[in-house]
Parts: structure tokens; C-alpha cells; sequence
């Protein structure tokens, strides 16, 4: 029987844009396609190829400068195009010119080295370990494996529509993860979504956004405490795990969300990790004035990305939003327009029955930064036994006790995105955590 | 014109307050850059603005009951409400210019000095004061007393949002103990001069300007006497409550407070947490004061929802308890804020012969003391936290 667990806080945003179709469209073909970096959060980028190098899908392109063992693969075969390199050298892609053949690599599998398998096949490096919301090192002790089998986030997608077939391996995919810790695998699922397999228990979360991200799941199952070492995945890697254990290559392909009010049906599109994002939204974008912001993920939590560049992790939601609807808008903070929404109801929105009706949304911050005014705003947005605004205040302040001490072991930077949303006070708290955990790790290591 | 006021154009000394008047006017164009691609419509001007939208009802009846107030003293309690209206209108409007002429002009400068925007903090601050300083304060005392706290007990501390204690109570607080013979007895809360010639009239006989907490706080025998107004009728309870009494212009009607009390629970800017402790703190003080009456402390006749509609309970209550900034910042904490709030504003109005009202210093007390219930409360959570940790 799975345990229910019943969240309040948090706010589930009505974005325009949603998906209304639970039908998977086949997208465009490409040519080209890229792995990203900065998506392995964690992970100092070592190459493994060159230039010109050719390469199966699977095969490694890079890996990790202090564990070698964490490798990135290519997720199609071909020819290594171009190392993209930034300031001070920093790889910021890599592109891969797919020759369309079928050629992967494969493996034997041995249920001994279930673990030395995950590294090498590259799908170790797409699950997470808190502490740091980093890719999991090698050397830890597991307590436990959580699992997301939902995505809360605005305008996010079904993940059993992104799991789709694939679904048939998730037992295998549990057995794995269960040979590799001495604690439990929890699947977090949203009620009437609800996954099974042996050996995992499943937890049923009933609330508001961010009820799906794997933090809020974790603080609310069996938070992590100071030494130890939790892993989070999605169910759609799980399915990958199982799928690489019981066919003996990984799986690439993904079915991704592209929604947004700037596009115009939004729809499932099959495709393959890293694919352009035009091959994505082609055809289906409303104008093309310039005006559109592409985000790869959510409104919240996602990165901004170029129009010509690529899918990046966790490959299953392309969001396009205006980045300005109106321009100098006049004495915007005293409107009394029913179409501006807050979750305050400080704004005529909420009378005229608006949190039934989708909002247009634009990337504006809508007022300047100030100093943390308003009280309990920060709390009744994150559903953790945290207090997140004397968190935020003690990682600014960089007072490594105080933040041990209030659980930012606990905390991934998404897990603050919707507070970061709310914030009357308009600070990057994103940032802010990101950076505190990366200070930390530093200082811890 | 813009390019004049930046950094090496002409009028740069000018940044911070073009800058504020370009945001009041126009909704920047700055999108988002890292983090959360979409941001609330609610921002801090927005925050503050709905603050004084829900003091408009206690400013609007504050200037009536200036104005009626003045004819009742005058002996001419059956003129127009229009004329009572204006007249008081005429007394406020000087108070409100300067405290926000005083206020913001520091502001400004404060801004320009560390080259920051704007803060929107001085907007509600400007409007609490003139509804808490008795009306007939003369200005300069005001301005002073408001250069004061503005300077003292928020830009030193690092401008809106840093500060300690309530920018508005420390006004006050520095009035009541520079110039005490202005903030309390006969003269205080009456005002009985024309204005420019508009409402004039000699002082009816028998006129006493008293508050009734000031009559209480004189009350002498085993029993409270009658309360009276400015020239000896009778005033109950009710009178309190819809607001007709002699006291500062705001924080007479509780009716006008409740409305803004409303407005800012509806549109969730303030906490109900510290409001409704601070009025359970009031209402349980004022039960036990209530149950032990004693002549020696006259104000423990009055009955306990007397006692929260006497005075400047509820206005403290509703407007200066629910700072977010000076208050407690934890749920648990703000209940046991406000709920000390409460206790306290009647402690000291029964049993501190002094100091007739005690909801100013009651506030300001807790307010120092804010920042230690939440340090308790935090503390409790780092236990739970070393304790699971512990238990494995």
C-alpha cells in the first residue's frame, strides 16, 4: 500500500501555453547535436575525444577530472563536429554531426558491477546527489534513491508520457538501484500517476508545486541529514537504467513538452537528447518577432537557451514565453488590470475568478531589488522543514555553521524557484543557493 | 534625458531620484538574467501601496473627527460634516507634508549617498505619522522628530528592511519624551485654533481636551466615573468604537481600523498571526485587569472590549505590530509576539500610573525583542535537525 503524504505550502502557477493532447508527435530530423557541460553540475569536463573523432552513440566524449570513472556519453552516432570553448577554456558544448547510422555501443551486463556499468554507459552522470545537487560521487555511501515520478513545475509534462514504453524496465531499473545501497528506492508519485515496482516503496504526494521536486519529496520521506549521501533520479532515467540492464545499450530517446503562450499547439515531441531545439518547435511558433525567451525546462527552474541551440538535461520540456509583452508600461505597480496575476490579492486578478483562468506571462522582474521585507513569504512557498529565509540569509553572509545547521544539505537550487517567483523583494535566490553550495563543497572538500 | 542623470552625465548627483520617479512612473523593462524566468507582479511599491490604501479609511475619518472634535469644542456640534471634514483636512494636510517632505528628503539624499534605488519603506512610514502625533503638535517638533527617527532608527541601520525598531513609534516615542507637555493632557489631541480664519469660534465653557484614557488615568474613588467629551456630554463605549472621541486622528475609529485591517488581511500583506495575538494578548490582560478592580489603578473598571477600543490599541495592533520588519519573522514566533504585544499595551495602561497609553511601548518593547523569539524558534528547528541526525 503506498503512504500518502499530504503537502499545503507551495502554489501551482496557470501558465498559458499547456499541452491539452496526451498524443506524442514525431519530430523533425537533425543533423547536428549536443551535449552540454553546465547540465552535469559537478563535473570537471576532461576529453576523452577530438575533433573529428567519430563515435557510436554511448561512446564517451568526456569525463570527470577528480573521478574518472564519471563519463558523459554521446547520445547519437557520428562525427565529434566541434568542442565549443568559452572564457578561460571552458567547454560549453560539444556538437556531434549524426552520420544516421544505427552504430551504438554495447555492453555486457553483470549484475556484479552494476555501479561501474552506470559510470561507464554515462547515465550515472543524469541522477544527483544531495548534498550540493551534484552528480553523485562514486566513492559514497548511498542511504537512499529518490525517485520523481511527476514533474510539478508549470507547463511541465506527464512523465509517464516522457517514460512512455520504456515504463516495462522500471522494475529492472529498481532491482539496479537497490544493489547499490542498503536503504530504500522511493518512488514520489502524484496521485493517479502512480508507478509500481518490487523492492521500491511507493509515496504518494497530494499538493501544489514543488510537491514534485525531489528535495521537497526527499524533506518529506526521510530528509538527508550532516555524512550523509542521498541520490535523486527521475523515473525516466530509472527506465533507462532498466532498459540498459535488461537490452544491454542505453536508450536515447525522449519525448519532450514544448509549451509556452509563444507557441502555437503546444504539443509531445519524440526526439532524441540534444536534438536542436528547432527541430522541436518548427512550424509551431506563433511570431517570430524576436520577442520569444526559450527556456529549456520550466518557467521556474530552467535555463535560458539560444533559439539555434540544443536540448539540454533533463531533456523533456522546451517552454517559449515572451520576454517583454508590453514596453514602459505606465505606472505598471498601481494597475488595476484583472490580466496581472500575484499570489497576492493585491491585484484585481483573484476576483474576477482568475486562478481558473491561464495567465500570459512575460520574463520581467516586475520591480526592482530590495532588502527581504515581507515575513513567511519564503516559507509558505517551500514545503521542507526549513527556514528558508534565515537559509538564505546565512548563505549570503557565507556563515558555513549557521547553514549547516539550518539544512542546506537538504536543498537544491530548484527547490527554491518558486520562492525565488514570489519574492516580493526580487533577489536572485538561485543564485544565491548555487553558489552557496558550490562555496560549501569547496570548503568541505 | 536619461543619459544626463547616469553615472558622468550632468545632473549624476540626481541618479537615485530620477531613477526613483522613472520606476514610479514607468514598470522597468528589466527581464530576468538568471534564476526564475517569470516574477509575481507584486513588488515592493506595489506591498506598500496597498499599505496605504488601507490607512486611507483612518486617515479620512481622522480628518472628520479633527474637524469634529474642533466644533464640538467650539460649541458647534451641529455644523456641516463637509465644513468638520474640511477643517480637518486643513489641520492634517500641513502634518502629512511634512512628514513626507522630511522623510523622503532624507531618503533621497540616503539613496544618493550609497548610490542605491529608492527604497519604498518612507511611504507607509510618512502616513503612519501624521495619524499617531496628537494633531496639535506643532510642526517643527514633527519634522524634527521624524529627521530623527528616519536618520536614527533606519538609515543607520542600513535603510527599509534592516531596521530594528518601527520607524513611525520611534517618531512618536521621541515626541513623547522630548515634549512631553505637548503629547498628553488638555491641549494635545483637540485642535481648537481656526485655520486660516476657516472654523473659528471661542471655547465652549467646561471644554476639557482630555482623552478618555487620560480621565481614567485621574480617576479617583471605587468606581469608574463617567467618561466625557471635550465639553462634558456623555461617551460610551459605541462612541469609541465608531470613533467619535478625542485622541491622535487615526487611531480613534475602530471601525476605520478594522476596515484597514481587512483590506490588508484580504490582499495577504499583513500577518494574522501577530494581529490576531496581539488582540487576544489585549482582550486577556484586560480580563484579569477587569477581575481584580482596584482604585488605585483606575483603568482596570474598564470592561476588557472597552479597553480595545479605547486609545491607540487597535491602530498599534493592526499597523505597527504587523511591521514585517520590526516584528517576528517565524510563524510560532509571531504568535508569541503579538500575543506579548497585547499583554503589554494593557499592562502598561492599568498598572503604569504614568503613562496613560502603553500600545506605543508596548510595540517598541517587543520590537527589540523580536529578533530573540525568532532566534528561539529558529534554534528549536537546528535541534530537530541534530537530533535526527543523532538518532541514526
Amino acid at each position: 500500500m503506498a503512504t500518502l503524504i499530504k503537502l499545503k505550502k507551495g502554489y501551482n502557477l496557470n501558465i498559458e501555453g499547456a499541452i491539452l493532447s496526451d498524443e506524442v508527435a514525431q519530430g523533425a530530423k537533425a543533423s547536428t547535436f549536443a551535449v552540454v557541460p553546465g547540465d552535469f553540475t559537478g563535473i570537471i569536463p576532461r576529453m576523452d575525444v577530438k575533433e573529428g573523432e567519430k563515435v557510436a552513440a554511448g561512446d564517451v566524449l568526456y569525463h570527470d577530472k577528480n573521478f574518472e570513472s564519471i563519463k558523459v556519453v554521446s547520445p547519437v552516432a557520428g562525427v565529434v563536429k566541434s568542442v565549443n570553448r568559452g572564457e578561460r577554456r571552458k567547454i560549453e558544448s560539444i556538437e556531434i554531426e549524426t552520420d544516421n547510422s544505427d552504430s551504438k555501443k554495447t555492453f555486457i551486463t553483470k549484475p556484479t558491477s552494476a555501479k561501474a556499468l552506470l559510470l561507464e554507459s554515462g547515465l550515472w552522470s543524469m541522477m544527483r546527489q544531495r548534498p550540493y545537487d551534484i552528480v553523485p560521487k562514486p566513492n559514497a555511501e548511498i542511504r537512499d534513491f529518490f525517485v520523481t515520478c511527476f514533474d510539478s513545475a508549470p507547463l511541465a509534462p506527464s512523465l509517464s508520457i516522457v517514460v512512455g514504453e520504456k515504463n516495462k524496465y522500471i522494475n529492472k531499473g529498481v532491482e539496479v538501484l537497490k544493489s547499490l545501497t542498503n536503504g530504500n528506492v522511493y518512488l514520489g508519485c502524484r496521485e493517479g500517476e502512480e508507478f509500481e515496482a518490487t523492492g521500491a516503496e511507493t509515496v504518494v504526494f497530494k499538493g501544489p508545486h514543488p510537491a514534485g521536486n525531489a528535495g521537497v519529496q526527499a524533506a518529506n520521506i526521510a530528509p538527508v541529514n550532516k555524512g550523509e549521501t542521498i541520490v535523486t533520479l527521475d523515473v525516466v532515467t530509472l527506465a533507462r537504467i532498466g532498459h540498459l540492464f535488461t537490452e544491454g545499450y542505453v536508450n536515447f530517446e525522449t519525448v519532450v513538452a514544448v509549451v509556452g503562450s509563444e507557441i502555437e499547439n503546444p504539443k509531445y515531441v519524440s526526439s532524441i537528447m540534444g536534438c536542436p531545439v528547432s527541430t522541436l518547435v518548427e512550424g509551431n511558433m506563433k511570431s517570430d518577432s524576436g520577442n520569444a525567451r526559450f527556456i529549456n525546462g520550466n518557467v521556474l527552474s530552467g535555463v535560458q537557451i539560444e533559439a539555434n541551440s540544443y536540448l539540454r538535461a533533463p531533456y523533456r520540456q522546451i517552454t517559449v514565453i515572451p520576454e517583454l509583452i508590453k514596453k514602459d508600461e505606465f505606472m505598471g505597480w498601481a494597475s488595476l488590470s484583472p490580466k496581472k496575476f500575484s499570489v497576492y490579492h493585491n491585484f484585481t486578478h483573484w476576483l474576477f475568478g482568475g486562478a481558473k483562468k491561464s495567465n500570459k506571462v512575460d520574463a520581467r522582474i516586475n520591480g526592482g531589488e530590495r532588502a527581504i521585507v515581507m515575513s513567511g513569504e519564503y516559507d509558505r512557498m517551500l514545503p521542507m522543514d526549513i527556514y528558508s529565509e534565515f537559509l538564505i540569509k546565512a548563505i549570503i553572509a557565507f556563515d558555513i555553521d549557521k547553514m549547516e545547521q539550518l539544512g542546506i544539505y537538504e536543498v537544491a537550487p530548484e527547490d527554491f524557484a518558486l520562492t525565488e517567483y514570489a519574492d516580493t523583494s526580487k533577489l536572485e535566490l538561485q543564485r544565491i543557493v548555487r553558489e552557496g553550495l558550490d562555496r560549501m563543497r569547496k570548503e568541505m572538500e | 534625458m536619461k543619459p544626463s542623470f547616469q553615472e558622468g552625465g550632468k545632473f549624476a548627483k540626481l541618479q537615485s531620484v530620477f531613477d526613483g520617479f522613472e520606476t514610479f512612473l514607468f514598470t522597468p523593462n528589466t527581464t530576468s538574467r538568471s534564476g526564475a524566468h517569470i516574477h509575481d507582479q507584486n513588488d515592493m511599491k506595489r506591498t506598500m501601496s496597498t499599505v496605504i490604501l488601507a490607512l486611507l479609511p483612518c486617515l479620512l475619518f481622522g480628518m472628520y473627527n479633527v474637524g469634529y472634535q474642533h466644533y464640538l469644542a467650539i460649541g458647534e456640534a451641529s455644523a456641516a460634516w463637509t465644513s468638520m471634514f474640511i477643517y480637518g483636512f486643513l489641520a492634517m494636510l500641513p502634518v502629512i507634508v511634512v512628514s513626507y517632505g522630511v522623510g523622503l528628503g532624507i531618503e533621497f539624499v540616503g539613496a544618493q549617498i550609497h548610490h542605491k534605488e529608492i527604497q519604498e519603506g518612507f511611504l507607509v512610514t510618512g502616513m503612519l505619522i501624521p495619524l499617531i502625533v496628537p494633531i496639535n503638535t506643532p510642526l517643527w517638533m514633527t519634522a524634527v522628530a521624524t529627521a530623527f527617527a528616519v536618520v536614527f532608527a533606519k538609515e543607520v541601520f542600513g535603510g527599509t528592511g534592516m531596521n530594528i525598531f518601527n520607524v513611525a513609534l520611534i517618531t512618536r516615542a521621541f515626541l513623547f519624551f522630548s515634549y512631553p507637555s505637548w503629547m498628553s493632557g488638555d491641549k494635545a489631541f483637540v485642535k481648537t485654533d481656526s485655520i486660516f480664519g476657516f472654523g473659528g469660534g471661542n471655547v465652549a465653557d467646561g471644554f476639557s481636551g482630555a482623552t478618555p484614557l487620560g480621565q481614567v488615568a485621574t480617576n479617583a474613588g471605587e468606581s469608574l466615573g463617567q467618561l466625557k467629551d471635550v465639553v462634558g456630554g456623555e461617551i460610551t463605549t459605541m462612541d469609541a468604537f465608531w470613533g467619535f472621541i478625542a485622541g491622535s486622528p487615526g487611531e480613534t475609529s475602530m471601525v476605520a481600523i478594522l476596515i484597514g485591517a481587512v483590506i490588508l488581511l484580504v490582499t495577504g500583506i499583513a500577518s494574522w498571526r501577530v494581529m490576531l495575538s496581539v488582540f487576544a494578548g489585549g482582550l486577556a490582560m484586560a480580563g484579569i485587569a477587569h477581575a481584580f478592580p482596584s482604585a488605585a489603578y483606575p483603568a482596570s473598571f474598564i470592561d476588557p472590549f472597552a479597553q480595545l477600543c479605547y486609545g491607540g490599541f487597535a491602530f498599534a495592533a493592526v499597523f505597527m505590530a504587523t511591521d514585517p520588519v520590526t516584528g517576528a519573522r517565524t510563524k510560532a514566533g509571531q504568535y508569541i509576539f503579538g500575543f506579548l504585544i497585547g499583554v503589554l499595551a494593557i499592562l502598561i495602561r492599568v498598572y503604569n500610573s504614568g503613562y496613560p497609553e502603553g500600545a506605543m511601548l508596548a510595540v517598541l518593547l517587543m520590537n527589540a525583542f523580536a529578533p530573540l523569539i525568532d532566534h528561539l524558534v529558529v534554534n528549536r528547528n537546528i535541534q530537530r535537525r541534530l537530533n535526527r541526525a543523532k538518532a541514526k
